[in-house]
């Protein structure tokens, strides 16, 4: 058997080692030989894998090792490949790789540089066990592993104590879904006694075997992905996980790692196919995220916090559609975000490298002409979020809107609605973006005025690059690619005719989103800001997301924090147990008051009398025994 | 005969060790602690060798001898490897040289005495472990009290005396019943077989009444239950990690804790099985209790011996847990993720060590940083910290995940026949690793990154021995981490034989 996927895997774990180990000592040109070369090595395995399996048509599986085998049960490491995969081991390798190179330039005059491409490669290592694993076992290993890569990179610039809080936070609110994630793992795992995915789907579509209830595993399973996934309740992390640097946010917290839940569902959806019940809460849940982020968006002000709950807001459209049984759908969108999520976080770099690091859009405006490919770059990826045709955006958004409308597997006008309306929002948040960043006139302070300037071919080709995957991604078509994998959901015939008015409605959509943005923000944002002023309130509260944050600490944080010491600690050992135990000594000391005198303090002397009392017990348990 | 001979030299290696300090010169302590070093490396060398060796086909005692010793009262010495003490043996002998190398520039003070001490106890150690007779084990296991109790007691800190007082009265109170335990034991056996015997495999055959099994039971698992410690008998272990030198610490958390769950493995269990179907339901409770207790505590210390104090009765919560489930999977889970917690928390008590030898505090709040002013030291503190959080890859992890899949599977079960305790337990120690995740991070958080600050700068990074040591323990934590099939074939035998020990009724009739 052929070890090409172990390989693929165990490639950008070389790097992380070699990076990590030498990458100092050997100077830049080794780390981006390393850090750069095996990703892009990785891709190109993964294209031959993936021209290996349409050549046999057989999912490809290979078996690394038995990593524990217990009894008759046996869990073993082996990975897994079919197109599933494949499409997504080319966007991790391929929009990783990118982003590799892209950071050459970014990070250029960090002090650890080394440092940060093992932090990267690792991230690849355990993305790619998510993706290619073939047990959930093995997808655990690498959602926790891109959660630990997630958490070094956010905390990357430890210094700066917001950074430490913000990944601490994205691990702890991970391991709430992870909770979940194995509890639905462990039901699987007692129906079948298997991980193996592509086993369990099987046994659910053979009718085998329904020990245990489709719909609770798959709730069970969907909050693991509502926390990797970032979506209501566990969304809170991701927003504050930008504290990271910018590719980071760019490949981790938009591309692929949080796109892992969406995978998930997709890959489980064998079961998500028999429980109509979890797939409704998962269709709710993503309608719900997807219209709450986008309202928040709009009234954001850092240029990474504005594309962080556009983030949020586009994965609740994934999740949307998985929900309604359009799984290649959802991967579609995987796709597509992946390409203009990419390079608006990239392109947001080049803006914050081009202004010294500000990324307050409040102090940016005018930059159209300073940095031009990073404006036309960034503009053609908003008009592909925003939806205009025939940009990527607008197909896989448009089929997730047809299906939210009309699947047989729950689709309907509320989903639709929700959907259409955050559509709206999305064209009018990203435009504002757009607007505040590059139109209008220069806001700048005018320190950073004087060093505008555009990017390095680096970064600049890696945007160039995005951008066109954003114009003609679309193009790929992702559903039918998977269709024989993940059907699609069928449609009722008496739906067809709203087909070509939805479409035309979602069109008019989008550029009424752009048109309310040019209408708002033109001539200095007067209009917003008479907007935001007549409703103070409801800005208030969007601006400070909805205050779910405070919310939280005040219900678990400090309640927590406050039980463990006050109750726990305090009443708890001090008081009842240590309390009790001070006083069976007191008692005992009063009882022996004249003993106390041989409390001289010489240890040899009380190593004696335990001697002699071991020694006179045992005497005793002989005579008497 | 030769192979026996080999177990038993391993055995009294450090004997050997204390006669050659005794031996040596006054004032050479660079001489005293090579010594010791290579006689803790021979000792594990050798026991490497016994561990390969080790079949694991073979069911039962390996390398055993067994000779009479007071035949009148069935008294042997006997000793043996088994799958149930394998694991542990090695873990003990792996940590020798560790403990050794780790307190060469702690100690100062009379460390001829302070080495001979390490010896006893590691020979005490060994012995509960490789006693196959209840007299023998009973007199290794209160061995072992008493140069833990002098290594608190000379080498501690400023609280040490009542640190030791306490370490001491929860620990004899544990042992004089074990003592009465074992005689009444020995005793029942006799009434009811006729047979007088110590021997491990004839008590196994006890057929006891309902009412006497739950007293024995309790008597040595309370005993038992001190040495984990279960809440709420546990709060002589942070007194005693605060003032203990760093090697006592190191013994305390590697080793001597699993002497508790070791007990019930080996003996509470499975010579009491219908007593333990009795008392499962709150053994599972207190199970759970410590794993969220102890979580809870960590979480709002400010000594960093106290938080890794409070994280290790969390843990061995998992190990109790994957006992009492009785599935195959979680009882394999918890022996690995007994090793797992030996090796994890000695390794972060060795690095407690290494800090307040250069900053002399234990003030949590003293430190920020440090990623910056000690990177490489650093780095292995993160990796043990992501250890004990049980991440993916690590020996934490392998622990954790078996136990929690077992305890799961077999509450699950359960359910479905009525009962809803053992899910709830299981369920609620599923949502344990969240907290393992919160208090740690919090730690590794203010401890490594933020402002950099730190006592007694400019710091120096770790140097080649420090390195070395803390190489092997992370070595070892992937090891086991990713490749732990070979570990758990040595002692799936035992784990089999206990499950069938604990879940077979020994008297006819009992429940099920």
């Amino acid at each position: 058997m052929s070890h090409l996927l172990t390989l693929i895997v165990v490639l950008p774990l070389a790097g992380f080692a070699l990076n990590g180990l030498l990458g100092n000592r050997l100077g830049k040109g080794f780390v981006n030989a390393v850090g750069c070369g095996l990703p892009i090595l990785a891709f190109f395995a993964t294209l031959k894998a993936w021209a290996e399996l349409e050549g046999t048509g057989a999912p490809i599986v290979d078996i690394a090792y038995a990593w524990a085998r217990i009894g008759d049960r046996s869990f073993e490491v082996a990975f897994y490949f079919d197109r599933l995969a494949a499409v997504m081991a080319l966007i991790v390798t391929g929009v990783g790789s990118v982003i590799h190179i892209y950071s050459t330039g970014y990070m250029k005059d960090d002090a650890s540089y080394a440092r940060f491409f093992a932090y990267l490669n690792l991230f690849l290592f355990f993305m790619l066990s998510l993706v290619l694993g073939r047990s959930l076992l093995v997808l655990f290993v690498g959602w926790e592993g891109v959660g630990l890569a997630s958490y070094l990179l956010i905390g990357f610039w430890f210094e700066d104590p917001v950074n430490a809080r913000a990944g601490k936070k994205a691990f702890v609110t991970n391991r709430i879904g992870d909770a979940g994630f194995l509890l639905g793992m462990f039901l699987l795992w007692w129906a079948f006694g298997t991980l193996d995915m592509d086993r369990i789907n099987l046994a659910y579509a053979n009718g085998a075997s329904p020990a245990v209830s489709a719909s609770l595993v798959g709730i069970l399973l969907f909050v693991g992905a509502t926390g990797k996934s970032a979506q209501i309740p566990l969304h809170v992390w991701l927003p504050d996980a930008m504290a990271g640097p910018t590719p980071v946010s760019a490949l981790i917290h938009a591309a692929t790692m949080v796109t892992a839940g969406v995978y998930l569902v997709a890959r489980m959806s064998g079961i998500y196919a028999h429980a109509p019940e979890a797939s409704m809460v998962v269709a709710v849940i993503g309608a719900a995220t997807a219209f709450f982020a986008a309202t928040i968006a709009i009234t954001q002000t850092d240029i990474k916090k504005v594309l962080a709950y556009s983030t949020v807001s586009q994965l609740g459209f994934m999740f949307l559609a998985l929900g309604v049984g359009a799984y290649g759908v959802a991967i579609f969108h995987v796709m597509t975000h992946a390409f203009f999520k990419a390079c608006l976080f990239l392109g947001a770099g080049s803006v914050i490298h081009a202004l010294s690091g500000e990324q307050d859009i409040r102090k940016m405006g005018g930059l159209a002409r300073r940095i031009p490919v990073t404006f036309v770059t960034f503009a053609v990826a908003t008009a592909a979020i925003a939806g205009i045709p025939p940009l990527a955006g607008f197909w896989s958004k448009d089929e997730i809107l047809w299906n939210a409308f009309a699947s047989s597997r729950g689709g309907s006008p509320v989903l639709w609605a929700v959907a259409a309306a955050t559509a709206l929002m999305t064209a009018f948040y990203m435009s504002r973006l757009l607007w505040l960043t590059f139109f209008g006139k220069s806001r700048l302070d005018p320190e950073v005025e004087h060093h505008v300037h555009e990017s390095p071919l680096s970064m600049t080709g890696v945007l160039v690059v995005l951008a066109a995957l954003s114009a003609v991604g679309g193009f790929i078509a992702v559903p039918h690619f998977l269709e024989a994998l993940l059907p699609l959901p069928a449609t009722p015939e008496a739906l067809h005719h709203y087909e070509t008015p939805l479409v035309v409605t979602s069109v008019v959509i989008a550029l009424l989103g752009v048109a309310a943005a040019a209408f708002f923000f033109a001539e200095g944002g007067a209009r917003a800001g008479r907007v935001r002023e007549s409703l103070a309130g409801v800005h208030r509260v969007l601006y400070n997301k909805y205050f779910i944050d405070e919310l939280y600490e005040r219900l678990l944080g400090r309640p927590l924090t406050w039980v463990s010491d006050r109750v726990f600690l305090r009443i708890g050992d001090r008081m009842l147990i240590d309390g009790a135990l001070d006083g069976l000594a007191r008692l005992a000391h009063r009882a022996a008051g004249g003993l106390s005198r041989i409390q001289t303090g010489h240890l040899n002397l009380y190593m004696f009398f335990v001697l002699l009392g071991i020694v006179g017990t045992l005497a005793w348990s002989f005579r008497h025994g | 005969m030769g192979e026996a001979f080999l177990l038993n030299f391993v055995l009294y290696l450090p004997l050997v060790g204390i006669v050659l300090l005794m031996a040596a010169p006054p004032g050479q302590e660079g001489f005293v602690r090579r010594i010791t070093l290579w006689v803790m490396a021979l000792q594990f060398a050798l026991t490497v060798i016994l561990y390969v060796q080790f079949d694991a086909t073979v069911p039962g005692l390996q390398f055993e001898t067994r000779l009479p010793w007071i035949p009148a009262w069935g008294v042997y010495y006997q000793i043996g490897l088994d799958g149930y003490n394998v694991l542990l043996v090695l873990l003990t002998a792996f940590l020798g040289p560790l403990v050794v190398a780790g307190a060469f520039t702690a100690i100062t003070k009379d460390v001829k005495l302070f080495y001979a001490m390490v010896f006893l106890i590691q020979f005490a150690m060994m012995g509960t472990f490789v006693a196959q007779d209840l007299f023998l084990f009973y007199l290794f296991w209160e061995t072992m009290l008493i140069p833990m109790f002098l290594l608190i007691g000379i080498w501690g800190g400023e609280r040490r005396i009542y640190a030791t007082i306490k370490f001491v009265l929860y620990t004899a109170f544990g042992s004089i019943l074990m003592l009465a335990a074992v005689i009444y034991l020995v005793w029942s056996l006799q009434q009811t077989t006729g047979i007088t015997s110590f021997a491990f495999a004839d008590l196994y055959k006890a057929e006891l009444p309902l009412n006497a099994q739950i007293v024995l039971l309790s008597a040595f698992g309370l005993s038992f239950a001190i040495k984990v410690p279960m809440v709420p008998l546990h709060t002589w272990l942070p007194d005693a990690h605060v003032e203990a030198p760093t090697a006592g610490s190191v013994i305390l958390a590697g080793v001597l804790l699993k002497m508790g769950t070791y007990g019930f493995m080996k003996l509470g269990f499975p010579l009491f099985p219908d007593a333990t179907h009795w008392f499962a339901p709150a053994i599972m409770v207190l199970a759970v209790i410590s794993i969220v207790y102890g979580a809870c505590l960590a979480l709002v210390q400010n000594d960093i011996k106290k938080i890794i104090a409070y994280s290790s009765i969390s843990h061995l919560g998992y190990v109790m847990l994957g006992l009492i489930s009785l599935d195959l999977i979680g009882i394999q889970g918890a022996v690995i993720q007994m090793v797992s917690h030996g090796l994890t928390a000695a390794g972060l008590f060795l690095m407690v060590g290494m800090i307040y030898e250069r900053c002399h505090t234990r003030e949590l709040a003293a430190y920020g940083g440090l990623a910056k002013l000690l990177p490489v030291y650093s780095v292995f503190f993160m990796i043990l910290t992501l250890a004990s959080i049980g991440l993916p890859t690590t020996s934490g992890f392998t622990g954790e995940f078996l136990v929690l899949l077992g305890a799961f599977t077999a509450s699950w079960q359960q359910y479905r026949q009525g009962a809803v305790l053992p899910l709830a337990t299981a369920v609620i120690a599923v949502s344990g690793v969240v907290l393992g995740a919160l208090y740690m991070l919090r730690f590794a958080q203010t401890f490594l990154f933020g402002v950099e600050k730190a006592p007694h700068q400019p710091l120096v990074d770790l140097d080649r021995r420090e390195k070395a040591i803390l190489i092997a323990i992370v070595a070892a934590v992937f090891l086991l981490g990713l490749f732990p099939d070979g570990p758990m074939k040595k002692t799936e035998l035992a784990a089999k034989q206990y499950q069938q020990l604990v879940s077979t009724p020994r008297l006819p009739g009992s429940p099920r």
